[in-house]
Order: structure tokens, then sequence, then C-alpha cells
């Protein structure tokens, strides 16, 4: 019975913690599991971390891993949900030598119509910026690849999922 | 939340503080904690400490290992047997990536250690200083928790916090590595125990609903079955197991760590799972219809095959930690908790019950495992001595009240298999990562736990000379511990699989080994030799009695099996006898 493979995003919620990202990836190591994205910054609670990470697996293995992560002692609460379950983004940024934008107007059109930002331009170069699902930012790099790219960098999903997390309440009950 | 309480209360109760050093912190927070014993050795970076250490003697006793492996198992024999938590000291870069393999043993047997490593100067981290290694780093993923302290007033917090975290909830080992800067510096010091921890929280709530679903199982189960593990023993469950299995009449068997949790007499009791265990329970685990797991989870060496394993029963688990459960063996009902709340919770939904019929196939089979295995083990008529009639003499000598502290191989599968257990917390081995080298230092900090009790290590030739420098251990601390090697001058485990599956390519399994009863006679420690079975009854006699320290050696066949059988890989019904 081979179970689907998806791609989940595992949340979750921990102290601020010097080594506790080497905890949490080594749990992935360990089995042999790529991690696709992670990211990790501050949670809507004061002094919460959280990490997004993206990987490929079956929901039984991702169950399992969540189970693990939370053992750890400074996690406070992991999550996994389906791409269903949340609002997801990535964002990109280009970097593209200036005289392009005006030796080649189609850039402008692939700018407009992608809905991408200008962020900086100068004499040499200019930078866009792009938030967006990730073949909306594939589609963007291969469009700009024709013209020629200095430097390309993609940033891992971030993402806010449906339902609520109630780890402040997993939080307060601590506190009684 | 509780650390803010405590805060708080201070600034009323105004608890004293007293201006001393980060090193003699370490120590006056051990003895706060209730640590007598500790094991470890000195080195650069943790020097400070044990001038404290050598100011403190009269209130805590430090223990010089011959290296710091002996000292993490040491304090895991310690732990063992107690059930406190051990405690472990070692230095910067070798002396920290020594005790590695102890903690790693620990984690996997979920032992109670904290381990204390000294570290570089701060400002020298990160600059491949003398003796620094990134021990937090390495000891990651071996432990249950880990920190490094770089300010000597965190020292307090964070060492409560290692011991509460190495005993609550399913214990762990946790190294705390404090650099030299920190021992050095002075601060004002004061102890507060640690009582939690917010992202942690050890023991989840038992459902009283998961618990009536269980015993809605149980009592109305035909071939109910029990295997329970060291979750019983750790939990302090065993009285509630008893019970348990009393009342319902369910036929109980156990795990290696769960040895003796149960006297080896009870009429419930039918013996090991697993790759060594007994025929009946392994056999059985295919024909049960309710298999009910408590504090155990299903270790690889216990299943055999997955796929093949109990499919045709209801899976109940009982444990403490939620990542166990459905994480090797699908449940039907999970009740998560400590093992004495939810066993006790249990008994009150249980219906008092027998099943003498289901109980008979068990004997039937104990029967045939007796007459092809047992029989040849302990009563052997062949000219070469037995490892299991050895064991059968120090049941005779013992009475059964003896802990037994086993290394790793043959001999432990037969100490295991034969030992009687009358006490609880008398099988002290290292079942998870199967450490060799770990019984003669564990059986140390076994000894120097509970002094009053017999301690008999049961060692291979193999194991023994793994760590066979604690001898020195041993003869300095004048440790009463018995020791007997069972000498077959092979690493018989791996023989045994050599001979069964690589048509007997015996490679690097034969050993010429030194005569280790001079080696004990050179460390002062009575040392007797047995190669006849007409000599084997006094010798272990004489041993027994002795109150010093004592090596036996026993030559015993170099070749013989160790049988029941499941072969790697192969489902627990197709265990072999032969």
């Amino acid at each position: 019975m081979n179970e689907e493979i998806k791609t989940l995003t595992i949340s979750i919620y921990t102290e601020n913690n010097i080594g506790l990202l080497n905890r949490i990836s080594a749990i992935f190591q360990r089995r042999h599991i790529n991690i696709e994205s992670l990211t990790t910054s501050q949670s809507e609670i004061e002094n919460v971390n959280r990490f997004v990470i993206v990987v490929n697996m079956s929901e039984t293995q991702a169950k399992k891993i969540v189970g693990q992560i939370e053992k750890q002692v400074e996690v406070i609460k992991a999550y996994y949900h389906t791409d269903d379950e949340t609002i997801f983004t990535e964002s990109c940024m280009f970097k593209i030598k200036s005289e392009l934008l005006f030796e080649e107007p189609q850039i402008q059109n692939i700018i407009k119509e992608s809905d991408t930002r200008i962020v900086t331009v100068n004499k040499e170069f200019f930078v866009l910026e792009k938030s967006g699902r990730r073949h909306e930012i594939e589609a963007l790099r291969r469009d700009l690849n024709a013209f020629g790219i200095m430097q390309f960098v993609r940033s891992g999903r971030i993402a806010v999922t449906k339902d609520e997390m109630k780890v402040t309440e997993l939080l307060d009950a601590v506190k009684k | 939340m509780k650390e803010t309480q405590t805060i708080e209360q201070n600034k009323t109760n105004a608890i004293k503080t007293e201006r001393i050093t980060g090193c003699e912190a370490i120590i006056r927070c051990l003895i706060a904690e209730g640590v007598d014993i500790l094991y470890g050795y000195p080195g650069g970076a943790i020097m400070p400490v044990y001038d404290e250490l050598f100011k403190y003697q009269d209130k805590i006793h430090h223990v010089l290992t011959r290296h710091e492996q002996g000292a993490a198992h040491a304090a895991q024999g310690y732990a063992r047997i107690s059930g406190k938590v051990g405690v472990a000291m070692a230095t910067s870069g070798p002396g920290a990536t020594n005790l590695v393999t102890g903690i790693a043993d620990a984690q996997i047997d979920s032992t109670p250690l904290v381990c204390i490593t000294g570290q570089v100067f701060s400002h020298l981290l990160g600059s491949d200083a003398f003796q620094e290694t990134d021990i937090v780093g390495i000891s990651t993923p071996v432990t249950k928790w880990n920190h490094q302290v770089t300010k000597a007033e965190d020292i307090p917090e964070v060492i409560a916090k290692a011991f509460y975290l190495a005993k609550s909830g399913r214990p762990g080992p946790v190294l705390i590595d404090i650099t030299k800067d920190a021992q050095l510096q002075e601060f004002d010091f004061k102890y507060e125990k640690c009582t939690g921890v917010r992202s942690y929280n050890p023991v989840p709530k038992t459902n009283i609903e998961s618990v009536k679903a269980a015993a809605e199982l149980i009592n109305n189960a035909k071939k109910p079955f029990i295997v329970w593990g060291q979750g019983v023993i750790l939990g302090e469950a065993e009285e509630e197991l008893k019970t348990v299995i009393e009342k319902s009449g369910v036929p109980a068997s156990w795990t290696i760590l769960g040895a003796s949790a149960i006297p080896t007499s009870h009429p419930l009791n039918v013996g090991m799972v697993g790759m060594h265990g007994n025929y009946a329970p392994n056999k059985l685990t295919n024909e049960c219809d309710v298999l009910i797991a408590i504090g155990m989870r299903f270790d690889d060496r216990v299943t055999g095959d997955l796929n093949t394993y109990a499919k045709q029963a209801k899976i109940i688990h009982f444990d403490i930690d939620p990542a166990e459960i459905d994480k090797n063996v699908k449940t039907d009902v999970a009740v998560l908790g400590n093992a004495k709340e939810s066993l006790a919770l249990l008994l009150n939904e249980l219906e008092a019950n027998s099943h003498e019929s289901w109980l008979q196939e068990f004997k039937e089979l104990y029967k045939v495992e007796f007459e092809q295995v047992i029989k040849g083990d302990i009563l052997p008529e062949k000219e070469g001595l037995t490892m299991g009639e050895v064991l059968r003499e120090i049941n005779t000598q013992t009475k059964g009240n003896a802990a037994i502290v086993s290394d790793v191989g043959q001999h432990q599968m037969i100490a295991c298999r034969y030992a009687d257990f009358n006490i609880t917390k008398s099988n002290i081995t290292s079942g998870g990562l199967g450490t060799m080298g770990f019984a003669l230092p564990a059986a140390i900090g076994a000894k120097m736990a509970a002094p009053d009790r017999e301690v008999v290590a049961i060692i291979g030739d193999g194991g023994y000379q793994m760590n066979i420098q604690e001898l020195g251990t041993i003869f300095q601390q004048k440790v009463p511990v018995k020791i007997v090697v069972l000498n077959n001058e092979f690493l018989g485990m791996v023989r045994q699989w050599q001979q069964l599956f690589f048509d007997k390519r015996y490679a690097s399994t034969e050993m010429t080994n030194p005569d280790f009863v001079t080696i004990a006679k050179g460390y002062h420690i009575d040392a007797k030799r047995v190669t006849k079975r007409e000599e084997l009854a006094d010798v272990v006699k004489e041993m027994i009695a002795s109150d010093s320290s004592y090596f036996l050696e026993v030559c015993v066949e170099k070749e013989d099996n160790v049988f029941p059988m499941i072969p790697a890989g192969a489902s627990v019904s197709d265990v072999r006898l032969s």
C-alpha cells in the first residue's frame, strides 16, 4: 500500500534557542528526508519562534515526523498541513542589467503583467521583487532568463494556516 | 507560568544569594539535587570544578574512572538500579567525545543522566583551540536536551533544568557544556529546583475514554496478551502491572528492558519476547486477539518483520511518549500517560477473568522450548560448560535476588533468558544501542548506588576487553562487584551469525585472549578460572559469599549458539529452536 506523496507544510512553534535548528534538521536528516525549504522567524507570540518547513512526504510519515519534532524539549507545538489547508507564498529577487530595461521593452511588459515590483534601479542594474506561488516565480524566471539574469534568489515558503493553531492557549494553559 | 511565580516568590521570600564562583556553583547545584556520587575524569577545561570537588569531598563522592566511557556507563548503572539521575563529568574535547557512546546508550534506553563537560574559554570558541570540540553539536542527536553555558550566572538555572528534564516524563540524557570562564567567574548564587518548562509536557494526560476502550477490548478478548517494557520500571508501575495481570488473567511477557518488573516466577509471566526471547510469547504474538503493549516501543528486535507482526490482533498501546504511538505498529487504542496512573485507571475498568486454556498454550510451547533448548542450556549433558548452567548456578547462589548487569552478545541473551529476578530494576543491560563494554562500568555504578544488593556482571570475553581498564576503578574504590566472564574465545553472537548466515566464514571473530585471572589479580581482585563442570558450583558459591570484588572466568563451549532465534527480518512466528 503506497501512500500518496504530498507537499506538506510543517509549522513549528519553538522557544528561541541556539541549537534548536540543528536539533530539528537532524530529525529530517536521520530519515533521509529532503527539506524543500525552511524559514524561521518571530511568530505572533512574543519570544516564540516559528519554523515553516516544506517537505514532500506521505501524511503517515508526516505524523511521525511531527511527533518526533514535538518531542524536542524546546518545541512548543508542531503541525503539518496540506496546501489546501494553508495560505502560502514565496518571494524572489532578480538582479538584471539596467541597459536591458531600455533595450528590451518586452521586459517592462513582463514586469507589469506579472505584478512584479521594481525595488531599485541604478546605472548598472535594476532589482525586481515578486511574491507568489512557485509556478508564478518559475514562469517569471523563465521569461527573464531569455534576456539574461545577473542574480536570482528565491526564499523558502512562508505560510499561515486556515485553521487556528491555538498556541497561545497552549502557553496559557502551562501558566496555570 | 511557574518560573515567573518562583521568581516573584523570591522577591518576597528574599532567598539569600551568595557570591561564589561558577565552579563552586556547579558542585552546590549537584548537592542540592541530591547527588552523592558522580563519575568522571579530570582535564584542563574542567579543572576548576575538580578543585571544588576536592573541597566538597565530604559531601559528594567523585569516582575517578579509567576512561570517560566508563564514567558514562557507571552513571547509567547507578541510574538504572536506583531510578535516580546518574551524573558523569569530563573535560572538553576527547573527554567529552568519550562520553558520547554512554550518552547515546542512555538516550535509546531512556536512562536519566546529566553529563557535565568543561569547555574552552568562551572567547576561544570556534577558534579550534586546544581540546575544543563542538560537543553540543555532536551530542544533539543523542541527548534529550543539551546546552552550553558561557556565563556563571546561568549555571544554577541550567543545571536545575538539566536534572528536571533528565528525570521527568520519558527520561533521557542531558549534556551541559560549561566554558572555563563561566566556571571561574564570580556571581550571586542561589539555587531553585526546576519544576516545569513551558514548551515541555513530560506526562500527557491520560484520557479515561481510551482507558475504557482498552478495558473493553481486554474484557472481551479470548486470547489477550501483554508485552511490557521498561516504561513499567521507569514509571514505577510494577505493582499496578502485577495487579492488572492477576485480575485480568492475561499472560504477560517482557522486552529485554522490561525484565524484572514482575518476578520471573510469577505464574502469568510467560517470558521474553524478541529475537532471542522465549518460544511461546514470540510464536503466540501471532495468535493473540488483543495485544496490550505497556511502556514498550515495538523495537525491530521485538517485532521482527512488521508486515507479519500481530496482524490478527487489536493493538492497545500504553505509553508516556506520544511519538511512540503508531511509530512502528498501528494501534487500535492508544493510552497516553504515566503507566502507574494509566494502569491504575485500567484496573478499575477490568473484569476479573482467567484464560486457562490460552495460558495452557504458552505452557505447551514452553515444554517444547524446554526440551529442545532450555534443558541443553541449563542442564547440559555434553562435556563443555554452557553459559546457561553458569546462570543456573548464580540463580541458586543468589536465590534470584541479584542485580544482573550484562554486556552485549550471546551471554547477554543467556543472562536475560535464564536469570531469575525477584526484585525490580535488576536487569541492567544495554538494550537499544547494544553497547559492548557497558557491563563492567555499569556494574560499578549499580553496586555503588545499591551497596546492599548483590551485583553480578555477566560479560563476554569480547565486551570485557572493551572497558577492562575499569578494573582499576573497582580496585581503587573497593567496589565489591562480582564479575563473571563467560569466555568462549569468540565474539560469539557475530560468530553465530557467521555460522548460520555466512557459511561459517569466521571473519575476525576468534579472539586470542590474555590470562584474565592474572589481569584481575594484577588489580588485587580475587580471581578464579573454571574449566570443568564439577568446579563450577563451589566457585560460584565462593564468589557470591565473598564480601569483596571477585572475578570469575568460566571457559565455556566455544561454538554454542543462542536459541530460540528469530532471524533478522523474519516473522515472530518463524522463531527457530535450532
